[in-house]
């Protein structure tokens, strides 16, 4: 039995004539303790694809297994990490985290999840701004922070939406790292989605491109048979990285040129109303 | 050379002082410092404006009903006449005055007037409570009402009266509509089902929200022969001013940003949890926003109500001077005015810093 089993997925956004199928076909089979990446252009339907797996969307049609049961809601054991940090801005980062903590392990008494607190804002070296907010922090520093949050409620499995897509390359070379450490000292199963292929590359045992929506669905995946733990620099020079890496590129392009050659479509945009309030 | 040792002292002197000047004043920059006062001046500068222009304002009506009146004099009882008008108002003498728009030592003279008033009227109060402390003790002890002062109530005591009922009417604002604005906020049908309700009553005038209170509060109080002017104005006050706080309330709650409700949704916190943790934080802003503008509403729909009301306060203080057309009631009226507004002011300010002091996005509101 697989550990995470993505059955048939269809997801369909509106209904009747104004209806958009965003994700078609989707089947995807991972195994307890892999890293799979997800590569593909922006407004394919990735973060629609993250929700489906982590429990807050629920498929049009086919079903989202997680070992073996199917998945309803989310849960403890599904930890995310979204693509715009999405910390409470009026609660610090140790406040954050705690709240986080107290979900996971509602039995716990104060001072054990304080401390846990503390572990998992040390891991992400953020000790000295444990009593700041978000806004007193970078960009970095909030998705470290938003990093600690996911993993301090102790998942089976990260799934990780564009975590770093908003920083810059120092920055995201650096958490990159963080993560892979912590992936690989406990072996979790974790799904990162990303738009970056060299990302994919350094971090994934598979890397998997989504086909740009609407109809979104998985292309052919390809295995990185790159030994851990990865280096940076001498995977320039790695041949089974720079083949994985053209081929993956050379596949992407192949489906943007498709994608612009049948440009002529016309799209009917949805009518929107704007949402009404009392007012 | 002597001289150029002196010099040379006087200059190391001039240096250590400036030096222990800066560390004096450390943290305060001089570009600070010519900001404020700046600020100051210019604030200084147009009061004085306004004053000089209210002052010739003023006056130049005074000359016109003088003129008038002389006028008048001349032309329906002839000369004498006309010539002991203008004597009289020339003698500053009460009954012969114009009536017409006070000057800004008038006003300032009335509201000494009103001070001295206040004290002869504590002073009374006071007196007449020790006269009846034995007699009330008595009362008391034989299990009946004591006797309390009944006489004309200060300046003070009425404005602290007009203060009191819109403290009142806010916290009845309050009470009713942040927790009704939550729960419309948080289900979009209860939202619709009461969309049509504050639609038709946002806009009721305070008048027509008196009568509707005071019908209610009089069968209330029926056979009760004690005053409810003040039950009555202070809930008209909150109703008047509640939509507000109530409107800014529901979308506060209604517009949380998608993202923490995911949030809320991963962490899997509970309802009551994500309502208090989650959805009440992120809305504060807005719902301090209404609270702000439900305060200025109430300060401002106070006195109309008031006067109506026959409470004991600036709105009914008013009125009474309008009605009363003493010599200085005009004076008396822009006294009220100025207490009002700055009263109103005061208030705006005192939320403003409960609204920093409680908020988490400090600098995108002033």
């Amino acid at each position: 039995m697989a550990y995470l089993e993505l059955n048939n997925i269809y997801k369909t956004y509106g209904e009747g004539e104004n209806s958009t199928e965003v994700l078609s076909n989707i089947n995807l089979t991972m195994d307890e303790g892999e890293f799979v990446a997800i590569v593909g252009f922006t407004g394919s339907g990735k973060t629609t694809l993250v929700n489906l797996i982590n429990g807050l969307l629920q498929p049009t049609s086919g079903e989202v297994l997680f070992k073996g049961v199917p998945v309803t809601d989310t849960s403890h054991e599904r930890g995310v990490i979204f693509q715009n940090y999405s910390l409470l801005p009026w609660l610090t980062v140790g406040q954050n985290i705690y709240m986080a903590v107290k979900e996971a392990f509602p039995k716990d008494s104060k001072k054990v999840l304080m401390e846990r607190v503390k572990e998992y804002v040390a891991m992400v070296s953020l000790s000295p701004a444990i009593n700041k907010r978000p806004k007193e922090l970078s960009g970095g520093m909030r998705q470290r922070v938003a990093v600690a949050r996911a993993l301090a409620m102790n998942p089976e499995m990260i799934i990780m939406d564009e975590p770093l897509g908003a920083l810059d390359a120092l920055t995201r070379g650096n958490l990159q790292d963080e993560i892979l450490n912590i992936w690989s000292k406990d072996k979790r199963t974790a799904l990162l989605i990303t738009n970056d292929v060299d990302e994919g590359i350094y971090m994934a045992d598979r890397i998997i491109p989504l086909k740009p929506g609407p109809n979104a669905t998985l292309g052919p995946e390809f295995k990185i048979n790159i030994e851990r733990p990865r280096d940076k620099t001498a995977m320039n020079d790695n041949p089974e990285y720079k083949k994985t890496r053209n081929a993956i590129i050379e596949y992407l392009m192949d489906i943007g040129d498709e994608r612009k050659t049948v440009s002529d479509v016309e799209y009917k945009l949805p009518e929107l109303t704007p949402k009404s309030f009392v007012a | 050379m002597e001289q150029e040792m002196v010099l040379k002292k006087e200059k190391s002197m001039s240096t250590n002082f400036k030096q222990i000047l800066a560390k004096l004043t450390p943290s305060i920059k001089k570009d600070g410092i010519m900001k404020s006062l700046k600020n100051t001046g210019i604030t200084l500068l147009s009061i004085l404006l306004f004053l000089g222009l209210w002052h010739m304002g003023s006056k130049a009506l005074y000359n016109k009903e003088a003129d008038y009146k002389i006028e008048k004099a001349l032309t329906e009882r002839g000369e004498e006449a006309a010539a002991a008008e203008r004597a009289c108002i020339a003698s500053g003498d009460s009954s012969c005055q114009p009536n017409t728009l006070p000057s800004p030592s008038q006003v300032w003279a009335s509201l000494k007037s009103l001070v001295a008033d206040h004290h002869v009227i504590s002073a009374d109060k006071a007196a007449f409570a020790e006269k009846m402390a034995a007699t009330n003790e008595k009362m008391i002890a034989a299990g009946k009402d004591p006797i309390v002062y009944t006489g004309r109530a200060s300046f003070i005591d009425i404005v602290l009266t007009s203060i009191k009922t819109v403290f009142a009417g806010f916290l009845l604002a309050l009470l009713i509509a942040v927790p009704i604005g939550i729960i419309i906020g948080l289900s979009p049908s209860l939202r619709s089902a009461f969309n049509w309700f504050i639609q038709i009553f946002k806009p009721v005038s305070p008048v027509v929200w008196y009568l509707l209170v005071f019908m209610i509060v009089k069968t209330l109080y029926i056979g009760d022969s004690s005053d409810n002017a003040f039950v009555i104005s202070f809930i008209s006050v909150g109703f008047c001013a509640m939509w507000a706080t109530l409107v800014n309330t529901a979308m506060g709650v209604a517009s949380v940003d998608k993202d923490y409700i995911n949030v809320a949704k991963v962490l899997k916190l509970g309802t009551f949890q994500k309502v208090f943790k989650v959805i009440l934080p992120s809305s504060l802003p807005l719902i301090f926003t209404g609270l702000r503008i439900t305060l200025s509403v109430a300060w401002m729909v106070l006195i109309a109500i008031e006067l109506l009301a026959q409470s004991q306060g600036l709105g009914l203080f008013v009125w009474e001077e309008f009605q009363n057309g003493a010599n200085d009631s005009n004076a008396k009226i822009i006294v009220a005015m100025f207490v009002i507004g700055i009263i109103g002011f005061l208030l705006d300010r005192l939320m403003l810093a409960v609204q920093n002091m409680v908020s988490f996005n400090k600098n995108e509101m002033a």
